[in-house]
């Protein structure tokens, strides 16, 4: 507790009187400064604004509970963040050629996207795959294209990410097998899958099946890496995307958390111990435009989550307690307009991700408004890693914005409302009664649209978009994904589909249909279906026989 | 003129991306318009049958995957099929420019992309609507 002073009080409330007297001739820019999440933000901040703030149990040193200041306690003097780009589009031989093209320009770990009809569970021969094969990201429909995309890559010496939600277990299942004909035993794989599937139904759209056989899906996964890959990062609660369809920084906070504590809850009742599992959860958030607020929001996460773990779910190891997470700038705030703009606004929200603590990062690219990254647009946007690494110094030392009286007392703001809003939610009974009620969609769909309204009636500047506009000329030579991929890739399925054992094919899909009816861990035996070539669309059918698919709550008009 | 436009928003194929079209949906109804939003996933064919079932004025659709250089396209061909030609049909999303030109030859009236003002959709639906 810091001792304020009478002295001090009186010469602040003097200093006010002073520049307020002086506001009639030098008026400020704004009435009100408000910050995205609705926090004022005051002229200035001093030590009264963090009198309540004790050091040792609000923040405390870097690996020291709460960790306020990071959760390593060296943190970046030991090694920088992972530097982490998303890549994947048309064919497993293309992107292929990306991994290798970004690890040679000295890229640290994989990041897999892939296509929508792999997200959710289609094979590229489906009817509703058609127009989206490859177009979003990399088409996978059977172990043999998976084997394609990590050819030549030793999956023992790189973590790989991949955004992979509803149907997460298959393609865990296929990333193990690969690695066992690469002869590396799956206690050796590092790696993440974001198996996050609550804010899929908020906010990113990728769901297949409901709720609960869903829930049970990701605690099977937590328990049979926990025996069996446990290295691997088995969740990455995600609020990237619950910020990128609109949220404000809190809420960003708020429902990620809400969401972690729903699969805590889960796993608890599935029998799991908090500890054996919770050292493997990981976070991504989203790294937005207001640089403080951003830095803050990465310090309160910390804080609360900790908090979260130690006091409602009793965890003891510290690593449950921690949040690791992947940080990527905001791609809703790239414009199409001046795309050369969106160089400096990834750089000041890296720079946002880095001071807030990230373990790894994606930066943007600058055409991501117009198209997928051209390999210039991704490079410049890895060189603003490597530069913030590297040159500015900001690495050097750790936490370096804590004490600042804006940012702590910021931080301190922005962990109480993520509260409030977490209390709200178990009012709810959790974030997914919240999520089928529609709650968390509306909370969010309005922040979205009251940014917007800002942005039309000029109270939000958007630089290149409603001010400082130039005529230009719309830009050339965008990436385009091949149209006959999807025609290849049918071919290549086909192929795969001639050459397999039929027999063993259905042998393990009839065990998977009757494991899905029971209770057993799911895991082994969609290992063993990729195994003999079954394809993601097939074992996604047989389970969607058993859990039925995931209806939209309607969240619009009256 | 005293009957309000009747829109279709909608978000065919699989792309999860819904806050704009939600953004506009809110604009629309606040601009007097009554907008029926369809969810995600839609197929050409739940879009049609939807539109002719609801009676609607305008379609708007959005994309943000890509699919765009498909779907919409189908979208026209079934609205011809059913003999549809008295709804304005417009699209926004992640669009390249180099695509808009087959799509307005499909029937698409007007591509919106990224950053436009929802006041401008609002003004060129009031200005297009075929009735």
């Amino acid at each position: 507790m810091q001792n304020i002073n009478q002295g001090l009080t009186d010469a602040l409330n003097n200093w006010t009187e002073g520049v307020e007297k002086r506001l009639g001739k030098n008026p400020e820019r704004k009435q009100n400064f408000v910050n995205t999440s609705g926090i004022p933000v005051n002229r200035l901040y001093t030590p009264v604004d963090i009198a309540d703030t004790d050091y040792l149990s609000d923040i405390n040193f870097p690996g020291e509970y709460p960790y306020t200041r990071g959760v390593q306690p060296t943190m970046y003097r030991a090694r920088h963040w992972t530097m982490r780009m998303y890549a994947g589009f048309a064919t497993a031989e293309e992107s292929n050629r990306r991994y290798k093209f970004l690890l040679e320009q000295g890229q640290t770990g994989l990041s897999v996207a892939f296509d929508l009809p792999t997200q959710i569970g289609y094979d590229s021969d489906s009817e509703m795959a058609i127009g989206e094969v490859g177009k979003v990201g990399v088409a996978i429909d059977s172990l043999k294209d998976m084997e394609t995309l990590f050819d030549g890559i030793p999956l023992d010496k790189v973590s790989t990410s991949m955004t992979i939600n509803a149907p997460a277990a298959v393609l865990l299942a296929m990333y193990i097998a690969v690695a066992e004909k690469q002869g590396v035993p799956p206690e050796k794989l590092t790696g993440t899958i974001q198996n996050d599937i609550l804010k899929e139904y908020s906010s990113r759209g990728t769901y297949i099946f409901p709720p609960k056989p869903s829930m049970r899906i990701i605690t099977d996964i937590f328990s049979y890496c926990a025996k069996s890959v446990p290295s691997w990062n088995t969740i990455s609660i995600s609020g990237y995307h619950i910020r990128e369809a609109g949220s404000t920084a809190v809420q960003e906070v708020a429902f990620t958390l809400a969401n972690g504590i729903a699969y805590v809850e889960a796993a608890r009742q599935s029998g799991l111990d908090v500890d054996t599992f919770g050292p493997r959860l990981s976070f991504f958030f989203n790294a937005h435009l207001d640089f403080f607020e951003e830095i803050a929001k990465f310090r309160a996460a910390r804080r609360l989550w900790a908090k979260i773990m130690k006091d409602r779910f009793g965890a003891k190891n510290p690593r449950s307690q921690m949040v690791r997470f992947h940080t990527q700038t905001a791609g809703c705030t790239l414009t199409a307009q001046q795309p050369k703009n969106n160089i400096v606004r990834v750089a000041f929200q890296a720079l946002s991700a880095v001071l807030g603590g990230t373990q790894s990062l994606h930066t943007n690219s600058m055409d991501e408004a117009l198209c997928l990254p051209s390999e210039e647009a991704v490079q410049i946007a890895l060189r603003t890693q490597q530069l913030i690494a590297n040159e500015t110094g900001v690495a050097d030392t750790i936490d370096p914005l804590a004490g600042s009286y804006y940012v702590e007392a910021l931080t301190n703001e922005i962990y109480q409302r993520a509260e409030e809003y977490i209390r709200k939610i178990d009012e709810m009974g959790g974030a997914v009664s919240a999520i089928e009620k529609g709650y968390v969609q509306r909370e969010i769909q309005e922040s979205a649209y009251k940014y917007q309204r800002e942005i039309e009636q000029g109270k939000r500047i958007v630089v290149g978009l409603n001010k400082f506009q130039v005529k230009e000329e719309k830009p050339t030579n965008l990436l385009r994904v091949d149209p006959t991929v999807r025609v290849d890739q049918i071919e290549r399925l086909r192929k795969v589909k001639s050459e397999r054992n039929d027999n063993e094919v259905n042998n393990t899909l009839a065990a998977l249909r009757q494991g899905a009816g029971g209770t057993d861990n799911l895991m082994p035996l969609i290992l063993d279906a990729v195994k003999t070539y079954a394809t993601l669309g097939e074992i996604c059918d047989v389970l969607r026989g058993v859990f039925g698919e995931y209806q939209q709550v309607s969240t619009l008009g009256s | 003129m005293d009957k309000k436009i009747r829109v279709l928003a909608a978000k065919p194929g699989l792309d999860g991306h819904d806050r704009g079209v939600k953004v506009v949906t809110s604009a629309l109804m606040d601009a007097g318009m009554e907008v029926i939003y369809t969810g995600l996933r839609q197929t050409p064919a739940q879009i049609v049958e939807a539109a002719i079932q609801e009676d609607v004025d305008v379609i708007a659709m959005s994309i943000l995957s890509g699919a765009h250089d498909y779907l919409f396209p189908k979208v026209m061909e079934l609205l011809k099929e059913k003999g549809v030609d008295d709804v304005l049909v417009i699209g926004g999303g992640i669009i390249p420019d180099e695509d808009i030109p087959a799509l307005k030859q499909a029937g698409i009236a007007e591509i919106f992309g990224p950053g436009t003002s929802t006041e401008d959709i609002v003004k060129y639906i009031k200005e297009n609507i075929k009735r």
